[in-house]
């Protein structure tokens, strides 16, 4: 994952709420098995409408969102942030987020910039002609303006981002501590490992009677 | 004496591998549940890390959203290809990645395939007590059984094959309380309907509801698996429901739950779980199941929640300015007007099953309203059962005869028509009475307009043509 401090640039001033990941990326965009590539199918229901936000050329891959509550609702689909990082976002501004959806954001190298609503209605106003700046560094968001909004960050997503770090690596190295856990339930709570005793459940092509 | 926890505190207690210093834990996962859509890009991080599956034995991989719900085999008994050559590739990917890293798979042409949430339970690979996950939102559903259960993305399904655990805050936890008797033709659909109502879509969000009160004690498993399985359109991640006799017997001779002293052991623990008396929420809400009618959604979000006696509202009565906005959109997206009477709104399509709403239960109240009658002219109704078992089972019992004979269509277990992903779809501009969970813009097709309903209030939907309180119908013949 690349690394981000400081995102700079136009932002889609949209401030639209309960944002749900069927929006974002449509159902039938999920049959793909790769990663890449799903920019194209980002907001493909709100582009249908002439005159849409996204391919308003005057915000032309902005790195930034500006949405309203709740964004990212809905289905778990992460492909909701491949499609984001595919059409060039780097950073959302909204006042809140679904659990589901922040953290695939941080997996994906895209800020999760929560701020209050009367920030967000200042920020919509702003991208509409300016550009606006996501600092990592010190946590603010700033515009041309002189306005300043100071947001926080979960303190191991913050480093995760701007070391652009692999999570799955880290946990790995605690292979100790997880394997010393796993030991100790199967003295407590033995039921729980399904080892060999349940192999032959799980079937392949018995075939339907 | 030590403070008194929650259902929640102890199961995550149980859980924790390390503590960081930001409180951040490492947590344990006990169950992990594999489809087609959310893990081709996860087994393919693996294979490009050189990494391995931790436990396959605590994982299983089982296709639903994309497999179609026309027949899967000929008279001959050969399977019949899938047409649409993403969708076969994207299942033959799941084939090739268990094979490849040793996963326990229920294939597309076993009896015992289904939707993952129906599978899970059935074949008692849920479990009280157990942190289970899934890449899929509606994962929340397996709380039913006193699981700590939710919905992961595919960057967190790839951690959990290679280390069997995850990296989560502790939640804020949330009691939603519901006393009182059900009344006569009100389903868990309804509860849950009217919980949505109550929180709205982002109620829960940063919580874990857990269920208490008479009303969720008094529903068997199958009506608190809906319950739980709709947690995440409130917000709440996960939804929990305290074991008890109920969950044991339903879970006792499962494929997969213990056996022998093994089973004792694990519900004598099983017993410590519920929540102790003082033990404190960040939050309670509190509904009388008196109040609760047969309910349905009027727009594109599950919290626009009516009762079905109720009619389309106005968005000028919404005091929140950017709700009155969302329920104009919503509107015109449904081709709704303010005031219409909700049994006044025709449909085109009715749809019965989803992991809300799809097992045995389901089935038979729909049928009770289905029998003896026809579903009516220019309505097409789909019965999709959650799995091979429940179809068999409901065969058994002569539902696919009650459906068929009124003119429904009875077909293989999947997703269906609760996604517009395999071909089962709601053509754009038509209206569908449907169990599933979620009403979004486009959820069941580009255009597509559907209103969340139980099993019986669809199955009474179809025989009338509109929107119909099944009160008139039930127990008439
Ligand atoms: S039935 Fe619908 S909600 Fe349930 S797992 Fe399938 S697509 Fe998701």
């Amino acid at each position: 994952m690349n690394p981000v401090r400081r995102v700079e640039g136009r932002a889609y001033p949209w401030g639209a709420k309960n944002i749900d990941t069927d929006v974002i990326i449509p159902a039938h965009w999920l049959k793909t098995i790769s990663r890449a590539g799903l920019g194209k199918g980002a907001f493909e229901t709100v582009r249908s409408t002439p005159g849409n936000i996204f391919d308003d050329p005057r915000y032309a891959s902005a790195p930034i969102l500006i949405a309203g509550d709740n964004f990212g609702c809905g289905s778990s689909r992460e492909h909701a942030a491949w499609a984001l990082r595919d059409m060039g976002i780097v950073a959302v501004i909204a006042p809140s987020y679904s659990d589901i959806f922040s953290g695939n954001a941080v997996k994906n190298g895209i800020v999760p910039v929560v701020l209050p609503q009367d920030a967000i209605d200042r920020l919509v106003e702003v991208a509409r002609t300016d550009q606006i700046t996501v600092d990592l560094e010190t946590m603010t968001v700033t515009t041309p303006f002189q306005d300043r909004f100071e947001f926080s960050l979960d303190p191991f997503r913050r480093q995760c981002l701007m070391e652009g770090l692999d999570e799955i690596g880290l946990t790995l190295a605690r292979d100790t501590a997880i394997s010393k856990y796993e030991s100790a339930v199967a003295a407590e709570r033995p039921w729980l490992s399904r080892e060999t005793k349940h192999a032959g459940v799980a079937v392949e092509g018995t075939g339907r009677p | 004496m030590a403070a008194p926890l929650t259902l929640y505190e102890k199961i995550w207690n149980a859980h924790v591998v390390e503590r960081r210093d930001d409180g951040t834990c490492l947590i344990y996962i006990d169950r992990h549940l594999v489809h087609e859509v959310t893990s081709p890009q996860a087994f393919e991080g693996l294979r490009a890390g050189g990494r391995t599956v931790r436990r396959p034995d605590l994982t299983l991989a089982v296709p639903d959203h994309n497999l179609p719900t026309t027949p899967r085999v000929d008279a001959t008994g050969a399977p019949i290809p899938i047409v649409d050559p993403e969708s076969a590739n994207q299942l033959e990917a799941l084939r090739r990645n268990v094979a490849e890293f040793g996963v326990p798979y229920i294939d597309a042409l076993a009896a015992e395939q289904g939707i993952v949430h129906v599978v899970g339970p059935e074949q008692g690979f849920t479990l009280p007590g157990t942190t289970l996950v899934c890449g899929d939102s509606h994962t929340s559903a397996h709380g039913a059984l006193g699981a700590l259960a939710f919905g992961i993305g595919t960057s967190e399904v790839e951690h959990v094959l290679a280390t069997q655990t995850l990296l989560l805050q502790q939640s804020k936890t949330m009691e939603v309380r519901v006393e009182g008797a059900l009344g006569f033709g009100v389903s868990a659909k309804d509860v849950v309907l009217a919980i949505i109502g109550r929180i709205g879509a982002a109620g829960g969000t940063g919580h874990v509801v857990e269920y208490t009160g008479d009303t969720i004690r008094g529903l068997s498993i199958e009506g608190r698996l809906t319950v739980a399985n709709m947690s995440i359109e409130g917000g709440a991640r996960a939804g929990l429901i305290a074991p008890d006799d109920k969950t044991f017997e339903y879970l006792k001779g499962r494929p997969m739950v213990p056996g022998g002293d093994e089973w004792d052991w694990a519900v004598a623990w099983w017993r410590t779980l519920p929540s102790d008396p003082g033990a404190r929420y960040d939050a309670t809400v509190t509904l009388s199941a008196t109040d609760i009618a047969p309910s349905l959604t009027w727009g594109t979000s599950p919290e626009d929640v009516v009762p079905i006696t109720g009619a389309v509202p106005d968005p000028e009565s919404f005091a929140d300015p950017s709700k009155r906005i969302a329920a104009q959109k919503s509107l015109d997206y449904m081709g709704l007007t303010p005031g219409t009477a909700m049994q006044d709104v025709g449909i085109e399509h009715v749809f019965i099953g989803s992991c809300t709403n799809s097992r045995i239960e389901d089935l038979r109240a729909a049928a009770s309203v289905a029998n003896g009658r026809h579903v009516a002219d220019g309505v097409r109704a789909l019965v999709v059962p959650g799995s091979g078992l429940v179809k068999r089972q409901a065969e058994a019992e002569g539902l696919d005869r009650i459906f068929l004979a009124a003119g429904f269509e009875w077909r293989e277990p999947g997703c269906s028509m609760c996604l517009a992903m395999n071909p089962d779809k709601v053509p754009a501009g038509q209206r569908c009475a449907s169990t599933s969970n979620r009403n979004f813009v486009g959820r069941q097709g580009p255009g597509a307009r559907t209103h969340l309903v139980s099993p019986a209030m669809a199955a009474a939907a179809a025989v009338m043509g509109r929107l119909t309180d099944v009160r008139e119908l039930m127990g008439v013949e």
